[in-house]
């Protein structure tokens, strides 16, 4: 048996959950590239803002099933005990997979104006918010579970051993579902609004996420080089100060342009210009701990997801995020394609690329084993190559986009029109949507190691 | 990276710096939080009480039709259709023209080109729609986007 503790078996189907959601997000994507430069493509059945929502949706959902698989994996080994209640597990797991295929189906089904009247928001509206779209129903739903997944798991560090990785993806999860409670705010003043919501959205990817990734990643770091614990969480923890140091003030670059009072300006500029500090840290930390490592484990395609997170993470979120957080900058930047190449590297390298390295350490162990066969690695390794340098492709066309479209559209003496912008870059969507394909080749590689059986010698 | 081999430096200073760093960042934080909350109200005008319902009833509609999975708002929300934070500008102060535009969405879009959906609003929410565009054109963004076209 590979497993340290029985119960951490309960995290294989958050995580085959989570890679199911991952294939999802990617056709919606592949939807909506081709939405980009083919307008009309499956209007009105399905418009854009209807496929976008169930893409960035089942990211959420994915990314949140990830966490929680990685939680269940993760704190019954540091706390040394048997998870509290492994069949409260079980049952936030359906009942979650059940909430949110019927919410990216009713998305689907009818018309968005249809379900908020069917879902009575009237009563409590909450509704129609980017990356808040789910009925107040749904957010209720998610929220109690959310409670009960933290009572399960914080209630397994009582019973156990306390170390800094758990005390650190516990405050980093706990606070991530506080954060999910102000999608249940939205009040009528417009600029009021738009300041709470962003409480949810930077805080969550460039704050208590971060925690969470980073205790990850301490934890894998111990099990694969063999480094001592207080070393490793000495890290931890200077890592996860810059995170919050830097985090806290910097939501200050969301309220440039609001309606928010000018100060943030300073604020935001100031705090921001330190937010690639704590990525870069984790890139330090990740290559010190490598080069310094004490044992050769088996698992080489996690060392390398390990590395490659450490890099895209850094670079991706890290000087993709600076180069345009900068208020004289944004002033140009803001709400253009250069925000959605850097989202889409920020979110790939920091959280999608770290569930992957959880999953290609852990899986292997909940399959009873300690690492794949080799040839299982190799195709996995090849599947890292394929996403990972499709979605720096993809950003480098949308950044070149995002140029173009801040040059013809805001700074030239004779500023065009937005659609007539979008139609002399459209060149560059293609490009994206070419490399998009190679993402989802990428993705079914990836799918494929898992079924990839070692060849039987014959000498 | 000196810090780290520091063997006086353990993992429990580094713990209580996390502690200690975050409850100061967070309060400070706060601090500005509350103050801008505190501002952000008097900012609010309106010519009279029905405009005030207007807008606010514009901003359910806006909600319930989800119009920013399509549009920026004030550079917020999605990047496929145009700004809609200044249109009452880029229609030169005219209403109508936002409404008619609106109205006039064929049901089937339009061939090839990005489309948007008919939603047949009746003409009192066509009207609080356009109020509640021509309210956050008013909003002080500290003269953000650089140009009309959003
Ligand atoms: C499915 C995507 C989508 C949704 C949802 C959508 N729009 Fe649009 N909208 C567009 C597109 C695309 C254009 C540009 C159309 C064109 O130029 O042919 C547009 C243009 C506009 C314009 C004119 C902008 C200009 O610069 O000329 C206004 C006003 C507008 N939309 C308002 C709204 C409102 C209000 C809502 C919500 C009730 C909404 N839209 C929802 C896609 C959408
Ligand atoms: C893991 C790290 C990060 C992730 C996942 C992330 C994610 C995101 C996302 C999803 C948005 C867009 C929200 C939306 O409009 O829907 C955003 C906006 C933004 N982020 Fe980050 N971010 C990260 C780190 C950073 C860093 C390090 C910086 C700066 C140094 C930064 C600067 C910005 C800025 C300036 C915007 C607003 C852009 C604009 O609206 O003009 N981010 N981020
Ligand atoms: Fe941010």
């Amino acid at each position: 048996m590979c497993l340290k503790y029985q119960t951490q078996s309960v995290a294989k189907p958050y995580f085959i959950a989570s890679i199911i959601l991952f294939a999802v997000q990617i056709s919606f994507g592949l939807i909506l590239g081709l939405q980009y430069v083919i307008g009309d493509f499956l209007f009105p059945e399905l418009p854009f803002n209807i496929i976008r929502m169930a893409h960035t949706n089942t990211m959420i959902f994915g990314l949140l099933f990830g966490f929680m698989g990685a939680a269940y994996y993760i704190v019954p080994e540091e706390a040394e005990t048997e998870l509290l209640a492994p069949w409260l597990a079980w049952l936030i797991f359906g009942l979650f997979t059940i909430t949110v295929i019927v919410t990216i189906a009713s998305y689907l089904a009818i018309p968005y104006s249809q379900l908020v009247e069917l879902t009575k928001d009237k009563l409590f509206p909450t509704m129609g918010r980017e990356y808040m779209e789910q009925p107040t129903i749904v957010k209720l739903a998610i929220s109690v579970l959310n409670l009960l997944f933290i009572i399960n798991i914080w209630g397994t560090t009582l019973k156990g051993k306390k170390t800094g990785i758990n005390s650190l993806i516990i405050l980093g999860l706990f606070t991530s579902a506080l954060l999910f409670l102000f999608s249940l705010y939205n009040p009528t003043n417009l600029v009021l609004n738009k300041f709470y919501w962003w409480w949810m959205a930077h805080f969550w990817f460039e704050a208590v996420w971060l925690l969470i990734i980073s205790a990850m990643l301490a934890f894998v770091l111990i099990r694969i080089t063999g480094i001592n614990r207080d070393i490793v969480e000495k890290w931890l923890y200077i890592i996860a100060t810059m995170i919050f140091v830097t985090g806290f003030i910097s939501i200050g670059h969301h309220y440039y342009w609001i309606g928010a009072p000018k100060y943030w300006q300073w604020w935001g500029s100031a705090f921001s210009l330190m937010q690639p500090i704590p990525l870069f840290l984790i890139a330090l930390f990740v290559f010190t701990m490598v080069r310094k490592r004490q044992i050769e484990h088996p698992n080489k395609a996690a060392l390398l997801w390990v590395t490659g997170t450490a890099v895209i993470a850094f670079l991706g979120a890290g000087l993709w995020g600076l180069i345009h957080t900068l208020a004289p900058i944004n002033y140009f930047t803001h709400g253009t394609q250069i925000e959605v190449a850097y989202t889409h590297i920020a979110i790939y390298g920091a959280y999608a690329m770290t569930i992957f390295m959880m999953i290609s350490y852990a899986m292997p162990t909940l399959r009873n084993r300690k690492a794949n066969n080799e040839r299982a690695q190799v195709v996995e390794m090849w599947s890292f190559w394929l996403l990972t340098l499709s979605m720096v492709f993809a950003t480098i066309f949308l950044t070149i986009a995002g140029v173009l479209q801040v040059y013809m559209q805001r700074y030239t003496d004779v500023p065009q029109p937005f659609m007539v912008v979008q139609e002399r870059i459209a060149f560059f969507y293609w490009l994206r949507e070419f490399v998009g394909v190679i993402f989802l080749i990428g993705f079914i590689v990836y799918v494929a190691s898992f079924f990839v059986k070692q060849h039987r010698r014959l000498d | 990276m000196v810090i780290f081999m520091m063997q006086s430096f353990t993992k429990e200073n580094a713990r209580n710096i996390f502690y200690g760093g975050t409850v100061f960042f967070l309060l400070l934080f706060l601090n500005l939080a509350f103050n801008t909350s505190v501002l952000l109200p008097k900012q609010e005008r309106y010519e009279n009480t029905k405009i005030k319902q207007q807008v606010a009833f514009g901003k359910v509609l806006w909600d319930n039709n989800n119009c920013i999975g399509c549009h920026s708002f004030l550079g917020d929300g999605a990047y496929f259709a145009p700004e809609l934070g200044n249109i009452y500008q880029r229609y030169n102060n005219n209403i109508d023209g936002i409404k008619r535009f609106i109205r006039s969405r064929p049901d089937d879009g339009i061939i090839l080109r990005r489309s948007m959906p008919q939603f047949n609003f009746t003409e009192g929410k066509l009207d609080a729609l356009a109020e509640f565009l021509k309210y956050s054109s008013q909003v002080d963004t500290n003269k953000w986007p650089p140009t009309k076209e959003g």
